[in-house]
Formats: C-alpha cells, structure tokens, sequence
C-alpha cells in the first residue's frame, strides 16, 4: 500500500465547493482523504505550506503530433509539457499524420501514453474520415477503441449537412462533437486578425465574421439535432454573444477558450517595439483562430466568468524552430501552451478580474463536464474520495521568467519569451506518483 | 555632412521629421553630383551593395543599382527567381549567403510584408527595404516626398490626396507616415473595399496608425489639394469581388482633367510607376504640365544615393 500525502496547503476543489487549509491523502493512486491532518499517518509527505492544492489539471485540447509530425512533438515529450503546466489529463486531437481516424490508431495513441507513463491521454477522433470532411469516419468503432470525443480540429466541417449528420450520429453515443468553427471561405489566405494590426503591417486578415458565422450556423445544428456540440477555441466577442443566446434556449451546448485568447491581442503580433524597425511580425503570435482585439478578448473573460464559456483548454500547438522563423505568410499556425498556461491565467487572478475558484473550476471540473469525461474517468478533475490521486501544487506567488528553450515541450514558439509571470506549479501528481517536481 | 545613427532603413513610420528633412537635403546634394559630367563620387568606394528582388521591378532595381555605383560601390542584383530560391533556399539562408559573400548593404524587395524585418533581425548588412509586400516602401515615399518639397517647399499644412488600391498599397502606407510626420494633410481615397480595414484607430489606437482621412469619393477628396497621388491598380482586384469592373473604377477614380480642376490650380499629379495607361490617369493628364511622374524616377536615384550614404555613414 502506497500512500502519499499532500499536506498543509489551501486546498481549491470547486467541485466540492472546497476551499480549505489541510491535507489531501493519496492511496495506492486514489484519493483517500481530505481534510485537516488527514495525511498525519501517510509513508511519504509533501509540505504544501502557502502553496495551492488542486485536482489535477484537465486540457481538453491539445496536439500531440504523434504520429507522424514527431519532429513538432511527440506524445512523450507533449506529456512531458503537460506535467510541468499541472496536467494531468490531456485530451489529443487528431490531426496527425495519418489522422486518428481508425480504432487501431486510437488504440495506439493510448498505448504510447500509458508506455510513457506521464500522465494521461484521453484521444480525441476524427468526425470525417481523414479530416476532409467528406464523409462521416466510423464514430461508434472509434468510441470503443477509446476516443472521448470527434473532432476534425483544424479545419471546420464545412459542409453544413454533413456537420449535422455528425452531431445526430455522435449524440446516439453520447459523445460531444467538438467543432473548430470557422468559415474558410471568409478566412482565405488570412494570417492575423482583420483589424488595425493587420492594416498597419500589411498582413492579410481573418475577420471575426470568419468565426461568428460558422458558430451561428454550428449552434443552429446543434439546437436541432440536439447534438452535443462543443466549440473549440473560442475567440470573438459575437461568438459569446451566441453562446449565450443559445445557451439560454436550452441548447446541449458547450465551449472552451485559451489562455491566449484571454491575456494576449492583436497588438502581440507587432511586438514591443525592440527589434529592428520597431515590428517583431511575430510568428509567434500566429495563431487559428487569431489573437483578436482587446473588447474580444474582454467579451471572452466575461464570458468564461459568466458561463458562457465552460472551460480554459490550452489548444496547444507546438512547432518546429524552422516552421515559424521563416516570413509571416510561411510561417505556420499555433502557441506552444501547456508551460505557461496556468501561470498566464493566474495573471487574470492577480488582477482581480477572475476569482481563484472560477480559474480552477475552468481548468479541472469544468472541462471534464464539458466533454462528459467522467463517463470515462469517474471522479476526474475533483478531490472527492476515490478519485484518481491527480494533484496539482502551485505556488501562486513565485515569479519566473518564461524560457522556452528550457521548455519540455519541442515546440519553443511562445508570445511569451522573455516575459515575467507570477504563479508556478511545483509538483504534479498523477495516479499517486509525482510525476513533476520543480 | 552629419551622419544618420540608422542601420537600416525599413519604414518611415520610425524617422523624426528631422531625419527625413536630411534624406530631401542629401538628396538634393546628390542631384547636383548626378549633374556632373562625370556624375560620381567616391563615398561607397569598396563596399558591396546586393539587390535581393523576390519581385520583378524596373524603377526600384535599376534606381537602386545606378544609386549605388554613383557612389562608387560594387552591385550585386539577385531575382529570386534565378537564384537558388527556387531550389528551396530559405530567406535567411539566403540572407546569410550574402553576408558570408561579403557584402555590406542589402537592398531587398520581397512579396511578404514584414521580410526585410526578419532579415534584419538574423544579419549585420544594412537593410534597405525596397518593398515588403503591402507594408513599406520607404524610398518610394522619400523620394516623392522630396518631389513634392521641390515644388511646393515646407509640406506643413499641405493636402496630399493619395487615390487607389490604398488596401494593397505600401506606397500609400510608407508616403502616409512621411507626410504626416512633416505636416501634411492626407486623405486616403478609394473604394471602401480596397481601403484598409481599421484605418480610424479607436482612443487607445492613436499612437499607432498616422492621422489620416479617408474618403471614398474622390471628387470631394480633390477639393484644394496640392497634390493628388494615383496607385497602381493590380487587374487582380476584379477577382475576389473587390471591384466590380474596371470600366466603373475609371469612372469613380481616375485622376482626370475635369477632377483635377477641383484641386488647387497647379496641383502636382502623381504616379509611383508603373502606369495602367488610360486607368490610374486619364492620358492626357499623365503628360500634362502638371505631371511629375518622369521627375519622380529622376529623383528616385538622388534620393537614393541619399539613404545609401547617410545608412552607411559614409564620409564625402
């Protein structure tokens, strides 16, 4: 029997509504007990003194790569990036090379993750057979070899028949549909957000219609096929509008947004005036959806706060060094997230905008209500007794500075080089096992 | 002369009107040098100048050249389309050859906006931007800027009209920030869909965009200008739905000669080349006493002949 307590810190389950100082006791990788001196008696001891205690962390959106872009990512590494953000659960998205549009696939996906033992990988499917949105893949087979979810993240179902075929045929399994809403035919080409930063650069835009129209038409499926429809990555102010409407009729709908789209605009893209001619044209910043203007970024924050936003998910998308330092048109989409994600939310804490519980509850129950994982994982992302022993500990106040070459991940591309952030996770712990440690 | 503390020279949104005021008094030095019989000097003598053109150009290129041996420097032109880029090459590898070659000036023109500042980034040359994609033209804007001042002297208070594909444009862009910052009035004017989006910065924008007006009737934006400047419009445009025909562009846009009564009498017409004969300008506008458009591309080589000396802080 293997017991491992984690004591004396502020212990943040929103699940419970449990916001108090005590011990949380890990048996033989379950939760055992929670409460004052509920570790005294544990064989090994972690003193959380000052530090925050939380579930473990739950990313419903991430890219793995693997297989076939291993050289972006591979799941051991991805996992790896994981652990040092405070997940311990990650859902992968599909778009590998090939996609996970067969059981064999999946199946080996999850192998790979338990072979390398970090934390673990819950795999989202394809809805379409390889990703091209033609025809439905085999969704109830998928579902058995252990997807969680559907998804061809990336690219949009575009035909509108066919994305409400799949939200009618995924609600018989029970399973979500998690939809990238965008209508490539108003985002054609588009590199940034449509707006004065593309302007002043000279840089081809995507305009938030881009978004809010594929989302009004995704929810207007999802209201009547009564489908479970949950909205990737969500980033425009018109976008929450219309989860909110839609919500408040009733719909089975859900969403996400990242830690991106709430802390960083438009004006990222530009830099800080340093490097030469006083334009970075950051690749870095380059990112589907785009980082938008400051009142979407304010909409999503009120948004997430409001509920109309379920969860925080990081959607992280490493590259390659020489996929992104090359011109901005070439240069490809994403933000290496899993490192810095708590850290940079907990920003909106320090600023009183968002309440410590809220940003816990987005990032551990929140998600996994989103995308029904305690179907799969029961007691996932709370400290109840007889849930997994994934604990997360923080420390809210440490400062560091964000060095992505010292990242785990292979994908260094970050808007944050350089940058100061307060909050650190100082051990993650999953199935009992201390799987990061500062 | 003082010398500029500039490296390279990227935009004109970054120039103090004073660094400007210096390019158009070089610039005017250098007009006399180029009157000479023997219209050299030797201020470049011994460095190397290499035009990287990942777009075709004739004024730009040719100007650049003639600039640079004018002041004795060796030149180097690279297309891109010749080179080892079509074998893959990347930009900075590229770039990186050309410094391992030996080269101290990289004068470059690129389809993607925002090249030449990553190239600046990862090199020691001077870079000289002689075009990124919709973003900057820098020279362009200089040396139109110096035409304007030749005829009109102190630019402050002075309406420029700047008429076209203003979207797709660095020239408008570049002349924008040069124009404003020396005083000028300038009114974009367009179609409103060839006009930038997001060009009227909100209140937190302001530091961020040049103060322009925009227009979308060119008729109102001409009254009392002392200048109307036409862009060059790509026949590109009627696909994708940004114009309907060029038959209704003319009609609503071209600069022509009962428009142009409008304007101040005298009013400079403008072109930064090359033209879609019988669009931008009505033709007989385009020779009209009032054109300086052959004036620009004279000046275009003096002006040059200014950036490449005060950039490398070349002493006469």
């Amino acid at each position: 029997m293997s017991s491992l307590a984690v004591r004396g810190g502020r212990i943040l389950d929103p699940s419970q509504g449990l916001d108090v100082v005590g011990d949380v006791l890990i048996v033989d990788g379950r939760v055992a007990a929670v409460g004052r001196d509920a570790g005294r008696d544990a064989g090994e001891v972690l003193d959380a003194a000052g530090l925050w205690v939380l579930p473990g962390l739950v990313d419903v959106h991430c890219h793995l790569r693997e297989p076939g872009l291993e050289h972006k990512e591979t799941i051991e590494t991805g996992t790896m990036a994981a652990a040092r953000g405070g997940f311990t659960t990650v859902c992968c998205m599909p778009n590998t090379e090939p996609p996970l549009d067969t059981p064999a696939l999946v199946r080996w996906v999850r192998e790979r993750a338990a072979q390398a033992g970090l934390v673990r990988v819950l795999p989202i499917a394809c809805t379409t057979r390889g990703r091209e949105g033609r025809e439905l893949a085999d969704l109830a087979e998928l579902a058995e070899a252990g997807a969680v979810a559907f998804s061809d993240d990336g690219e949009p179902v575009a035909d509108p028949a066919l994305l409400r075929r799949a939200l009618e045929y995924a609600s018989a399994l029970g399973l979500p549909l998690v939809e990238h809403c965008e209508d490539k035919a108003l985002s054609r080409e588009g590199v940034m957000h449509e707006g004065w930063v593309a302007s002043r650069l000279g840089l081809r835009g995507i305009p938030a219609a881009a978004e809010e129209s594929a989302v009004a038409r995704a929810l207007a499926l999802a209201a009547e096929t009564r489908g479970h429809l949950h909205v990737a990555h969500v980033s425009t102010a018109g976008a929450v509008a219309l989860l909110q409407a839609y919500r408040a009729r009733g719909a089975r709908v859900t969403a996400e947004v990242t830690p991106h789209h709430l802390c960083l605009t438009h004006e990222a893209v530009m830099g800080t005036g340093e490097s030469p001619g006083g334009l970075a044209y950051d690749t870095n910043a380059k990112v589907n959806p785009p980082l938008r203007t400051r009142a979407d970024v304010e909409a999503c924050l009120e948004g997430l706060a409001q509920g109309a936003i379920d969860c925080i998910a990081t959607d992280h998308a490493p590259h390659a060094l020489e996929d992104k330092l090359c011109e901005f048109d070439l240069a490809a989409f994403g933000i290496s997230g899993l490192e810095t994600a708590l850290a940079l939310c907990l920003s909106l804490v320090h600023e009183g905008r968002l309440s410590p519980s809220r940003l816990v509850e987005a990032l551990t129950i929140a998600p996994v209500r989103a995308l029904a994982l305690d179907r799969h994982v029961p007691g996932l992302g709370t400290l109840a007794v007889g849930a997994p022993g994934d604990v997360t500990v923080v420390d809210p106040q440490r400062e560091w500075t964000v060095e992505p070459e010292r990242f785990a991940s292979k994908g260094k591309n970050t808007p944050l080089a350089g940058r100061r952030l307060r909050g650190k996770v100082v051990c993650t712990i999953y199935g009992g096992r201390k799987v990061w440690q500062e | 002369m003082p010398a500029w503390k500039r490296h390279h020279l990227l935009d004109l949104d970054e120039l103090a009107p004073e660094e400007i005021l210096l390019v158009l008094d070089t610039a005017e030095a250098m007009r006399e040098v180029l009157s000479r019989e023997v219209p050299r000097v030797p201020a470049l003598r011994g460095l190397t100048a290499v035009n990287l053109f990942y777009e075709p150009s004739t004024r730009t290129r040719a100007s650049f050249e003639l600039a640079a041996k004018a002041l004795g420097a060796d030149v180097v032109n690279i297309a891109a389309e010749q080179s080892s880029v079509r074998k893959g090459e990347s930009l900075l590898d590229t770039v990186r050859t050309i410094e391992a070659l030996g080269a101290q000036v990289l004068v470059m023109r690129h389809w993607q906006s925002g090249a030449p500042y990553l190239a600046a980034r990862h090199t020691r040359m001077h870079v000289v931007n002689a075009g990124d994609g919709w973003h900057a033209h820098p020279t362009q804007a200089l040396l139109d800027i110096y035409t304007l001042h030749r005829h009109l002297g102190d630019l402050r208070g002075r309406k420029v009209v700047i008429v076209g594909d203003v979207a797709h444009s660095r020239v408008a862009r570049s002349n924008a920030w040069g124009l404003t910052a020396l005083g000028a009035q300038v009114v974009l004017c367009g179609p409103p869909t060839l006009l930038p989006v997001g060009l009227r910065p909100g209140e937190d924008e302001a530091a961020a965009m040049p103060s322009v007006q925009v227009e979308v009737d060119l008729d109102r934006a001409i009254e009392g200008a002392d200048a109307v400047m036409a862009l060059r419009l790509q026949r590109e445009r009627m696909e994708g739905g940004l114009l309907p025909s060029l038959r209704e562009y003319v009609r609503l846009y071209q600069v022509n000669a009962e428009r142009l009564a409008r304007a101040r009498p005298g009013a400079l017409v403008m072109h930064p080349g090359p033209i879609n004969e019988g669009v931008e300008i009505a033709p007989e506008v385009a020779v009209s006493a009032q054109s300086v458009i052959q004036e620009q591309v004279t000046n275009g080589v003096a002006v040059r002949m200014a950036v490449l000396y005060l950039l490398t802080g070349a002493k006469a």
